[in-house]
């Protein structure tokens, strides 16, 4: 048999885990975002600086 | 027979405790005036990273909240302005105020630091520490100047969004941390004339406990004194105009008004009305504080259309 009764902790401790989940979900949001701007921003030979010379121009 | 015993089942904190130790309504003022840092200093940054910018300074903020509630958790229990907060209503245990202040302070200035710039991130490292550990560990238990050296943790945000912008300090930076320094030993003695024993209570040097009322009427007059010609004269940096002289002066002329009128009353007087003055002149100093920001933000609004500024 199992013991369906729901104590007002479970409310509590469901709502502590959404409240994390969400948290984390707008987190890797806003790093995700953060990661788009600053590339956008990067000009051409900024985005390839990595790169040999000649490598972006080929 | 068997026995059973019901036993009380320990208080378990809900997501909205955790958030309650961030202090969010000390934030709001945070994002705004950092907000007001960032949109009026003459630097474009790209939505984004403005967003990320003010979104940690708020984090960084609310994590020196929860330092301090971890520290001051014995005063709170006393106070009767501060005895719900989750740590002395028995909802978040002290060491999860301290690891979560620990870690949120952590993202708070790592993730600045990544998204802008590592000046900026290492205003707001200096903020946290300076309210956590000089505030609210030192000063806040030894000294009746508690509140006007803590003040500054207060009054760094506009400069951390200045800085986010432009990587560095100027003379307008330096005046809108000067507006709020300058603002806090008034607001928050006023708050303590009519908070009556609870600062006592808890044993906290307040000005009201140490030196009595009379002092602290005399002395939230003399702030009023030195804020107001600072306050206006702001309206002659990079970041007035005539907007904000107009606003600036209404609300200075407001401010030594109320400020006179405290100055003026004895405590039979005020038991009298309840601190009906002293109330308003609380109330009033948050509109002041938000007015001066908001104006300083029209200033920049209206730049474009060639109407801020001198």
């Amino acid at each position: 048999m199992t013991i369906r009764a729901e104590h007002e902790m479970h409310r509590r401790r469901l709502g502590r885990n959404v409240g994390l989940g969400v948290t984390l979900a707008a987190f890797i949001l806003v790093v995700f975002g953060l990661t788009v701007a600053k590339v956008s921003q990067l000009g051409e030979r900024g985005a390839f600086a990595h790169a040999p010379p000649g490598v972006v121009a080929r | 027979m068997t026995d059973i015993r019901i036993t009380e089942v320990p208080k378990e904190a809900g997501f909205g405790d955790y958030f309650a130790l961030l202090k969010p309504r000390v934030m709001s003022l945070v994002v705004f005036t950092a907000l007001v840092g960032l949109l009026v200093a003459p630097a474009t940054v790209h939505p984004m990273i403005a967003l990320t910018g003010i979104l940690f300074i708020a984090l960084g903020a609310g994590a020196s909240g929860a330092l301090n509630m971890w520290w001051d958790a014995d005063i709170d229990r006393v106070m009767k302005r501060t005895r719900n907060r989750p740590v002395p209503a028995g909802v978040v245990q002290p060491g999860e105020a301290l690891g979560l202040g620990l870690a949120l302070s952590g993202i708070a200035v790592v993730m600045l630091g990544l998204a802008t710039n590592l000046f900026a991130a290492g205003l707001l490292a200096f903020t946290i520490f300076f309210y956590a550990v000089v505030y609210s560990m030192w000063l806040k238990r030894t000294t009746p100047q508690n509140i006007v050296i803590g003040g500054a943790a207060g009054a760094f945000p506009p400069m951390i969004g200045w800085a986010v912008a432009t990587g560095g300090v100027s003379l307008e930076s330096l005046f809108m941390f000067a507006l709020i320094f300058m603002w806090t030993p008034p607001h928050f003695w006023s708050l303590a004339l009519f908070m009556k024993s609870d600062y006592s209570d808890a044993g906290v040097p307040m000005l009201t406990v140490t030196h009595g009322r009379r002092v602290t009427r005399g002395h939230v007059l003399a702030y009023a004194l030195l804020l107001a010609p600072l306050a206006v004269a702001g309206a002659f940096t990079g970041i007035g105009g005539p907007l904000y002289l107009v606003v600036a002066l209404a609300l200075n002329g407001w401010l030594l008004r109320g400020a006179v009128r405290i100055w003026r009353r004895d405590e039979a007087e005020a038991e009298a009305d309840r601190y009906r003055v002293e109330k308003g002149f609380f109330r009033f100093s948050l509109y002041y504080l938000f007015l001066h920001f908001g104006a300083i933000l029209a200033e920049a609004a209206l730049k474009p259309y060639g109407l801020g500024g001198w």
